[in-house]
């Protein structure tokens, strides 16, 4: 096994755990995003332990910012978080159930109130601009995230203002908390109304990791626009009773699911 | 009669644009209004237009900040505190970013528009989010002053901007310090705590009272929070009658502000004038602060109830 399928394995562990410990969290949506995380951290981003607190490097904004145990787990596996993963969600821990950027060093924005994370990667990607630096932006946004109108907004000005160093996964996972997202509000096509703001748009498996290389190596190319990866993805990914199970968006394993759920993702 | 604060806003960071490399301007299709229109023609290159989208212009303005520019994000005080209230908390107040939120044509002096663009409410909603400071100048010195000041400070600030037209207060020249209450007339007994463009009527209204043989101390709180709570008391402790002036619903604004100092340490009866929670509606703005019972005459008559 390469030291990046080691690096997610450990990364959605992690995320079990840390979910578990707090018997409260996001663990679907988390174990969901760990492959695309786990690409961008180890083999894109050029942010490390020493560059980490301050933004002379790329960066990465998780606007579905409920899926906080991916990004505390990345960045620990990436040696950038030295702490202690199961203070999640306790008192006193940086570890806050959303984002806060001011608590732990490579976190990028405060998240959580959902369609507010893209418009700040915006927001970077037009500041990197003007600062004429060829940092990179990064954004994850999540499929049922996309009902929210300042998404659109967002868009919108990601286009106007031709943010070709701004890049977002959309995590196409068909869940959310209240069921399928086609039931609760069916955001279909979400890949043409991207275009139609005119986006460069990008179909991959959010699990194949060459697939995820190969988007991220073309998003690059891409001139004048900015680039949505529209990833395919199963919540809850790597453990049978989590996967494609809204059930479990916001729902922390028992002990004996967490030990089922850790022997699955080690087989993995 | 003088500018109106907007005019002075727009005058005094287009001269901050240029001496500061690292402020960027945003608008949301108002810059004529918000006379963000100055920065740009001094800087087109760090103003961004952000189209009709408020609560995307704030998010982009954390994306901003917290790329290490000082964000400067106008729109009509209505739409950059209402309608992006969240995302003022959230991505803005919370992590606490460096952007400077500046609404304009606040209060009912927006006049003729009417009550959708009249922001009666912007003080209490931005002075309750946690770290937020709100600023209330009252005239083209004082709002320069303002501005020079909030581009110092690192913080998340809101400032109340308005539309019309006012008498000036001060001269250029005056200096300000924004962590202290402003004592602008001095009397005995009677103090008004007023912001914003009720500083002027509470003046006006001072000098009618003086003709009457009452003495009227007139405070201008332009720096509503962090309050000087010091300074507040010192008024308090040494005056009998208190009253508060704002262009703004009694309820969470200036009025407040006062009250929560008085009840501390100094409890007083405080009339407060303002809008009592109701909306105003069209007209010109002279015409509505009288029908409102915000005008000088309407002051100097609460005054005259008071200590008769």
């Amino acid at each position: 096994m390469g030291d990046l399928k080691l690096h997610i394995k450990n990364i959605r562990k992690n995320i079990l755990k840390m979910v578990a410990n707090a018997s409260s969290g996001h663990p679907g949506g988390s174990l969901g995003a760990a492959d695309i995380l786990g690409v961008l951290y180890f083999e894109y981003m050029d942010i490390n332990e020493d560059n980490a607190a301050g933004v002379d490097r790329d960066r990465f904004v998780l606007s579905k910012g409920h899926a906080s145990p991916v990004l505390y787990a990345t960045l620990y596996e990436k040696g950038i978080f030295k702490g202690d993963l199961m203070t999640f969600r306790q008192i006193d821990s940086k570890l806050q159930g959303h984002p806060n950027m001011n608590y732990v060093d490579g976190v990028d924005m405060s998240t959580g109130s959902l369609g507010q994370g893209i418009s700040a990667a915006v927001g970077m990607a037009m500041a990197n601009k003007l600062s004429k630096n060829d940092h990179r932006v990064y954004a994850m946004l999540g499929d049922g995230e996309c009902a929210e109108g300042q998404v659109w907004e967002a868009a919108m000005a990601a286009a106007h203002y031709k943010l070709d160093n701004l890049c977002v996964f959309l995590d196409l996972n068909g869940l959310q908390i209240d069921g399928n997202t086609v039931d609760v509000m069916d955001s279909r096509p979400l890949d043409k109304k991207f275009e139609a703001f005119n986006w460069e748009v990008i179909h991959i498996d959010g699990h194949n990791l060459d697939e995820i290389r190969a988007a991220l190596d073309k998003a690059k190319e891409v001139k004048g626009k900015p680039t949505l990866i529209f990833a395919n993805t199963i919540k809850g990914k790597g453990v049978s009773f989590m996967e494609n199970n809204y059930a479990w968006h916001g729902v922390a394993p028992n002990k004996e699911q967490l030990a089922q759920a850790l022997e699955e993702v080690e087989a993995m | 009669m003088g500018k109106a604060t907007r005019e002075a806003y727009g005058e005094a960071l287009a001269k901050l644009i240029v001496e500061d490399e690292k402020i960027v301007v945003l608008d949301a299709d108002l810059t004529g209004s918000t006379k963000t229109a100055d920065a740009k023609k001094a800087c087109p290159e760090r103003h961004f237009n952000i189209g009709i989208a408020e609560c995307n212009m704030t998010g982009i303005a954390a994306g901003f900040a917290s790329s290490g520019y000082t964000v400067f994000a106008s729109t009509f005080a209505m739409f950059a505190a209402g309608r992006a209230w969240e995302q003022v908390r959230n991505s803005i107040a919370y992590p606490n970013l460096n952007v400077k939120i500046c609404g304009t044509h606040a209060g009912i002096a927006v006049g003729e528009d009417g009550v959708s663009h009249q922001a009666i409410e912007d003080i209490a909603i931005m002075r309750v989010i946690p770290g937020m400071e709100v600023y209330s100048p009252c005239d083209e010195a004082e709002t320069k002053a303002v501005i020079n000041h909030v581009a110092k400070t690192k913080n998340p600030c809101y400032v109340r901007l308005g539309r019309s037209k006012v008498d000036d207060v001060y001269s250029l020249d005056e200096e300000f310090d924004f962590t202290k209450v402003k004592v602008v007339t001095k009397g005995e007994k009677v103090a008004i705590f007023a912001t914003g463009l009720m500083v002027q009527e509470a003046v006006k209204a001072a000098k009618a009272l003086e003709e009457e043989g009452i003495k009227v101390t007139v405070v201008d709180v332009c720096c509503i929070k962090p309050i000087d709570e010091k300074g507040v008391l010192e008024i308090l402790k040494s005056h009998d009658y208190i009253i508060t002036a704002e262009e703004h619903n009694v309820i969470g604004g200036l009025g407040s502000a006062i009250a929560e100092v008085s009840v501390k340490s100094c409890p007083k009866n405080i009339k407060m004038i303002g809008i009592y929670d109701r909306y105003a509606e069209s007209g010109p703005f002279n015409e509505l602060l009288v029908k409102y019972e915000l005008d000088a005459n309407s002051i100097a008559k609460e005054v005259k109830e008071l200590v008769k």
